[in-house]
């Protein structure tokens, strides 16, 4: 339960020697009644990153604040979007990690947060405005509830941050793969390999890497180092574009089969 | 207790910290290390009090408001903040900031701004250290501040228009945030006022609190019983506030009222709020039950946000300060009131701080209030006039 799924889920990519696909996707998009067949739609995946939509997302681009803002308007309320998380992985049988902003953890507190999550059945939390020096409450909180804490390194990340954050026994790092919010990029700014060499010399702690990784070039480039890959901005924008639900769920599709087979 | 400064982790008592994503956090540990070091530096504060005197044009007046106070029967001392250059208090903050980029050698600054004044502040602090710079800009503060879009261009200022959300302040600071994130390594956050994550809220009011001070300096026999300043996020009320704390004198905030606290239409963070995370610390802010904030209300769209800066947030827990509203029509009427009796025309901003006055005057009567005037209302006018009819 908890935790341990992630745990075994890299155990296994690593002894498989393969890249996890772990996408991301708005909760209550378009709106919370057909959120759940968008996520069904997606393929390959090894885990979901569900987004608990908040109204000032710092850490998210264009695409992720409007998919947001649109969940929001169509009544995605925090107890909705959790719930929305629980059906996804009671269908997919796929791990869950739950991400959002620090204020709709602090607003319920971080025990309650933690075990409505747990309630859930989520494995790991990711709050996108959490840094080391601010996540004791909140990691204390979701490992008492079982959970594993995400922690971000970032390119900017100097060694001592790094050291101490692998040594919070985060249940992996999010590597943020390129300087910037959430969201497509044509050009890569190369970070991360360097990024990763240095997060493998303080840790061998699972290392995902996400932000601007949207296509499957993309994606296969962070094959020799990352133990999984976040597609955000990428699915979602299908979603926020197509004219039927059916439509939007053939896009998500048709993507993510190319992104898991371009990890495989 | 006054805080010289705010503890290792950047809290004000429970409030402040640094909830910012990681990849800002090598630059706010940067910035907090270049400050430290500039700020205890007698070159640096040098120069920096030279460039208030000499550019800045300080120290501004502060004189009495004789027919206010008379029509009010509450004797009025007004701090001119409006007659600093570019014509508000923002300006002390831009050129500190700006002299701070200079030690750091970046060599771009962008900005939030939403009645203008800080985006102008930092448009000509930009323009005088020949930096690069771009300011966020929500939408509606665009049309409704238009004279300042106007100065910013003119003098050199990229300004980018905010749609997400409602288009005002709040939605212009996340964007600028967004915007350091991405290009943090050759660019600086100038941010406007007491707010974000540490050393944000400590920098801006120590570059502020010149405001306190001077007017301390120049008190002579009249010694103001009450001290009384507009708070959005509360630079001009750190300014002044904090150097009063050490006199006695009662010190009240001004929030923004909107069209009343009962409407849910306010920008009043302190009055109506409840602690949480908003814009990198913890802090009062507008909320609902699932932690999603709520857009505030005003017609100042120097007001108009919905969170305050985390050292007001400890004074009001402490008592240090109190906070009240007046509403945007009581503010309208104050600019009014202060055009025709002392021939100032305020910012609708700092017409809160008059309006309270005038609503309180008999509570008030037979006392010295020092009003913080914290900028000039030109750039309200064509705003006052549509609302007024005289268009």
């Amino acid at each position: 339960m908890g935790a341990d799924r992630l745990r075994e889920l890299f155990a296994t990519t690593r002894a498989e020697n393969r890249t996890a696909f772990l996408p991301f996707m708005t909760a209550g998009l378009p709106n919370p009644d057909e959120s759940l067949s968008v996520f069904a739609s997606i393929e390959g995946a090894d885990a979901f990153e569900v987004g608990i939509p908040y109204s000032d997302p710092l850490m998210d681009g264009p695409t992720i604040q409007a998919a947001g803002q649109a969940a929001l308007k169509a009544g995605t309320s925090l107890s909705r979007g959790l719930s929305i998380a629980s059906e996804v992985t009671q269908t997919t049988g796929k791990p869950v990690i739950i991400m959002t902003y620090a204020n709709v953890v602090f607003q319920v507190t971080p025990a309650r947060f933690a075990a409505m999550a747990a309630d859930a059945g989520a494995s790991a939390v990711i709050v996108a405005d959490l840094p080391i020096d601010e996540a004791a409450p909140i990691q204390s909180a979701v490992e008492a509830a079982g959970l594993g804490m995400v922690l971000f390194v970032a390119p900017t990340t100097d060694e001592r941050r790094i050291s101490d954050i692998v040594a919070a026994n985060p249940v992996f790092v999010y590597g943020v793969a390129e300087l910037g919010v959430t969201g497509e990029r044509t050009a890569s700014g190369g970070h991360a390999a360097n990024l990763s060499k240095r997060v493998r010399a303080a840790s061998d702690v699972p290392l995902v890497m996400g932000v601007g990784i949207s296509t499957p070039e993309q994606a296969a480039a962070m094959r020799p180092f990352a133990d999984g890959v976040i597609v955000g901005s990428a699915l979602v924008r299908p979603v926020l574009e197509a004219s039927t639900i059916e439509a939007a769920r053939r896009d998500v599709a048709s993507i993510s089969r190319k992104i898991a087979e371009a990890l495989r | 207790m006054k805080l010289d400064r705010p503890d290792d982790r950047g809290r004000f008592g429970a409030y402040g910290g640094r909830f910012a994503p990681e990849t800002l956090m090598p630059a706010l540990d940067e910035l907090e290390r270049a400050f430290e070091k500039a700020w205890a530096d007698d070159s640096f504060v040098t120069r920096y009090k030279e460039l208030l005197n000499t550019y800045v044009g300080r120290p501004t007046p502060q004189h009495l408001a004789p027919r206010l106070s008379e029509h009010l029967g509450v004797t009025v001392l007004l701090k001119r903040e409006d007659l600093a250059h570019t014509g508000a208090h923002k300006i002390n903050n831009a050129i500190g900031q700006g002299m701070l980029v200079q030690v750091m050698g970046k060599r771009r600054l962008i900005a939030e701004t939403g009645a203008g004044q800080h985006g102008v502040a930092t448009a000509t602090a930009a323009a005088y250290f020949g930096l690069e710079c771009a300011i966020y800009m929500g939408q509606k503060d665009i049309e409704r501040q238009r004279l300042n879009v106007y100065r910013m261009r003119l003098l050199g200022a990229e300004v980018i228009p905010v749609t997400s959300g409602a288009g005002t302040l709040k939605d212009a600071t996340n964007e600028a945030m967004r915007e350091w994130v991405r290009s943090v390594e050759y660019t600086h956050y100038t941010i406007g006022s007491v707010v974000g994550p540490h050393p944000f809220p400590w920098i801006v009011r120590e570059f502020q609190k010149v405001i306190g001070e001077e007017s301390i300096a120049q008190l002579g026999d009249l010694r103001p019983d009450v001290v009384v300043a507009c708070v959005g996020g509360g630079s001009n009320a750190a300014g002044i506030f904090y150097p009063y704390l050490d006199t006695g004198a009662d010190l009240v905030g001004v929030e923004a009222g909107g069209l009343g606290i009962e409407t849910g239409k306010h920008g009043a963070s302190i009055g109506a709020g409840t602690p949480g995370v908003l814009h990198g610390s913890r802090t009062y802010m507008l909320q609902d039950a699932d932690g999603q904030v709520i857009e505030a209300h005003s017609v100042s769209a120097g007001l108009d946000y919905p969170g305050v800066g985390p050292e007001h947030s400890y004074f009001a827990d402490q008592g240090m300060a109190r906070y009240e509203s007046v509403t945007d029509e009581e503010a309208l009427d104050a600019v009014d009131l202060l055009a025709k009796t002392e021939g100032i025309i305020p910012a609708i901003e700092s017409a809160h701080a008059i309006a309270w006055v005038a609503r309180e005057r008999t509570a008030l009567a037979g006392k010295t209030v020092l009003i913080n005037l914290s900028g000039r209302g030109d750039k309200d006018v064509e705003q006052i006039a549509r609302i007024r009819g005289m268009a």
